[in-house]
């Protein structure tokens, strides 16, 4: 059975399955979605307007049983940023998408009156229904409800109301096996989906498998790169400590932003550690090791438990915690844990809203440190759309502008995350140059500026940084089309085995040809179709800038400021 | 030995290199003992090791701290 597009117009309230046009044949995941975004959307369209078009793709190994290749891509134009925008997750709904055989689902237009509407799809049909229920739901209450109304193995994509309210922080929600949720978190996708009015898709269940042409050389693959996966130290670690575990590292480098970027590093780092986390999940009786798929062979996940052993949150992530953390002064890990419940469950970027209470800490709106503060603005304000929450739930550049604050740490207006570019200068470049807005995990540099995986480079210089960025970036783009999780790079940087064996697995998948450097090609056409787009949108090189307050204001402990120049960011894109 | 010759030196172990060890130590070593050495002092094999920090700086294991230095100690780990 060939693969299909599925599509659904909103305006027209009519549903398609069409036939994979031959130039989309051969990609997936961000690949796709990108290029689907950059032929169909006007760049310069309202991302909330009828023109812009929603697509989710499973990547290109999602579906088989390749490790850890279970990542949904979305995409769309970017409310928060106004650029081309990717977002990827794990959960159950790549794998399920790519087994009834949806190599993309594309939805376009908007609704002309206020009813809202849910979607159904299978492998040949898809049913749109009206939805009144689930209206201003959780998306924990929506993911309960609609099991009930299907049944638990459906795969659900779902937004909370913080989409439906469509703040630009909004994210989708993935269910994951646990019936729990993964987030395609950054750039205010969900706020899309609720544009267009759209509570939520499930996915019905099929026994069916995806085809793979050459499934001996298929498994001999798998094995190999499952090895290079399970041996590696970073993927055991991750399993112990989650990606928390960078706490205490990049704090030690002096790179962990506190106190809304003023310092780089925070006194109660040890609190909100991957090892104290580690000890209070095993003290709790949750579960430090806990995959987002079936397949992941790494575990980077867990389950917290509150103080009475009762599940709290889980893909409780590094990131996250050092937003609300660090950046925010909160030394508490069971108030940020509430926290990340709430985000969740409300459909919201942890790192663009955490930042964003960071800025409005310094405007005054509440303290440094009031983590029960956080919580109260979330149920109160965010939750049920209060000025005050639709001013937080649009991102840390909006409060900036309605509080007057000039220490905005955003690039495209999308918050910097979890490492200050002044001591670690790759992840500048990446933020800078990213055709996204500030990313880390669009080329994430602390591998060889901080963790020493792939060479090193010296964080503080600016020696190689433009350079080291730019291969990740390429790298990074040809990965999120695979549907491979990004921590497979570990392995892939230090193990010579790991990228063959993944090069084997899409070639005995589709039956084609490809060697390592079509893989790069296809990163770097990639990064070449996302910029063309934001070009297209009005975006130019002076866009691809750090906020001035990082030229100005030095960071401690090392007292660095952000001094690589415009031209040396500029040549970034020199391939 | 003479007591002047030796430094002390704050060592701070992270992640499983906790485990029946320390998160922050001081110690005493004679001057001229190597990141090295001093990780074989804590009972850490060198090829478990992936990054050290003397006072927030990257450094190699030949590097040889000097009186009140901080030396941070991480196995090999990432995130991201
Ligand atoms: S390593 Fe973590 S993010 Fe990646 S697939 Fe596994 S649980 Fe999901």
């Amino acid at each position: 059975m060939a693969d299909k597009i599925f599509r659904v117009n909103m305006s027209t309230l009519s549903t398609a399955i069409e036939d994979v046009p031959a130039n989309w044949n051969g990609l997936g995941g961000r690949g796709l979605t990108s290029t689907i975004v950059a032929a169909e959307v006007e760049p310069t369209c309202h991302p909330l307007g009828g023109k812009n078009k929603l697509i989710f793709a499973p990547g290109m190994l999602s579906g088989t049983v390749a490790a850890n290749s279970g990542r949904l891509s979305v995409g769309a134009k970017s409310p928060l940023t106004g650029t081309i925008k990717e977002a990827n997750a794990g959960g159950t709904a790549a794998q399920m998408l790519a087994r009834i055989g949806c190599k993309a689902l594309i939805i376009e237009g908007l609704p002309q009156g206020d009813t809202w509407y849910n979607i159904l799809i299978s492998a040949d049909t898809i049913t749109l229904s009206e939805e009144t229920e689930l209206v201003g739901k959780g998306n924990f209450d929506v993911v309960t409800a609609v099991q009930g109304r299907t049944s638990e193995k459906h795969g659900i994509m779902t937004i909370g109301p913080a989409g439906e309210m469509k703040m630009h922080s909004a994210n989708i929600s993935i269910k994951d096996p646990d019936s729990r949720l993964r987030s395609c978190g950054r750039g205010g996708l969900g706020a899309v989906m609720g544009s267009k009015q759209i509570k939520y898709i499930a996915i019905e269940p099929t026994e069916a498998k995806v085809e793979i042409a050459d499934p001996d050389k298929f498994k001999e693959a798998n094995r190999t790169f499952t090895k290079a996966l399970v041996d590696n130290p970073i993927s055991q670690a991750l399993g112990t400590y989650g990606t928390n575990v960078l706490v205490n590292i990049i704090n030690e480098a002096g790179a962990l932003p506190t106190r809304n970027f003023t310092s780089g590093q925070f006194d109660g780092h040890e609190e909100i550690s991957g090892e104290t986390m580690h000890d209070t999940i095993v003290e709790r009786e949750g579960k430090p090791k806990h995959n987002c798929h079936t397949g992941c062979v790494i575990q980077c996940s867990q389950i917290y438990n509150d103080s009475d052993k009762k599940y709290k949150t889980s893909g409780f992530e590094y990131e996250s915690i050092w937003a609300m953390g660090a950046d925010c002064c909160v030394d508490n890990l069971d108030q940020i844990a509430e926290a990340d419940h709430l985000m969740d469950d409300i459909g919201i970027d942890t790192i663009e809203t955490s930042v964003a209470m960071g800025v409005a800490m310094e405007g005054g709106v509440l303290e440094f440190g009031d983590g029960e503060g956080i919580c109260r603005i979330l149920r109160e304000d965010i939750a049920k759309g209060t000025a005050l929450g639709r001013i937080i739930g649009c991102g840390a550049g909006s409060v900036g502008r309605a509080y007057g604050v000039t220490r905005v740490p955003v690039v495209k207006n999308q918050a910097i995350p979890a490492y200050d570019p002044r001591a670690i200068k790759g992840i500048g470049i990446t933020y800078a140059t990213s055709t996204q807005g500030a990313d880390h995990t669009m080329g994430y540099t602390i591998a060889t500026n901080i963790l020493g995986v792939g060479g090193s480079v010296d964080p503080l210089s600016h020696e190689g940084q433009v350079e080291l960025s730019r291969n990740l970036q390429i790298a990074t783009a040809a990965i999120d089309s695979t549907g491979m999780c990004l921590f497979i790079a570990f392995a892939a940087l230090d193990d010579e085995t790991c990228l063959p064996a993944l090069v084997d697995m899409i070639n005995a998948r589709f039956g084609i040809n490809l060697v390592a450097e079509d893989v790069t090609n296809l990163g770097i056409s990639i990064l070449k179709t996302e910029r063309a787009f934001n070009e297209a949108a009005g975006f130019t090189n002076k866009d691809d800038r750090l906020p001035e307050f990082f030229s100005e204001e030095p960071i401690a402990p090392h007292n660095v400021v952000w001094d690589i120049s415009d031209e040396e960011i500029d040549t970034f894109w020199n391939f | 030995m003479a007591a002047e010759d030796r430094i002390s030196i704050t060592v701070k172990l992270f992640a499983f290199f906790r485990d029946n060890r320390f998160k922050k130590q001081e110690q005493q070593f004679p001057a001229n003992t190597t990141v090295r050495d001093i990780i074989l002092f804590q009972g850490i094999n060198p090829e478990e090791v992936g990054v050290t920090m003397i006072n927030s700086r990257q450094c190699t294991l030949d590097q040889i701290p000097v009186q009140g230095d901080q030396l941070a100690i991480f196995p090999i780990i990432g995130g991201g």
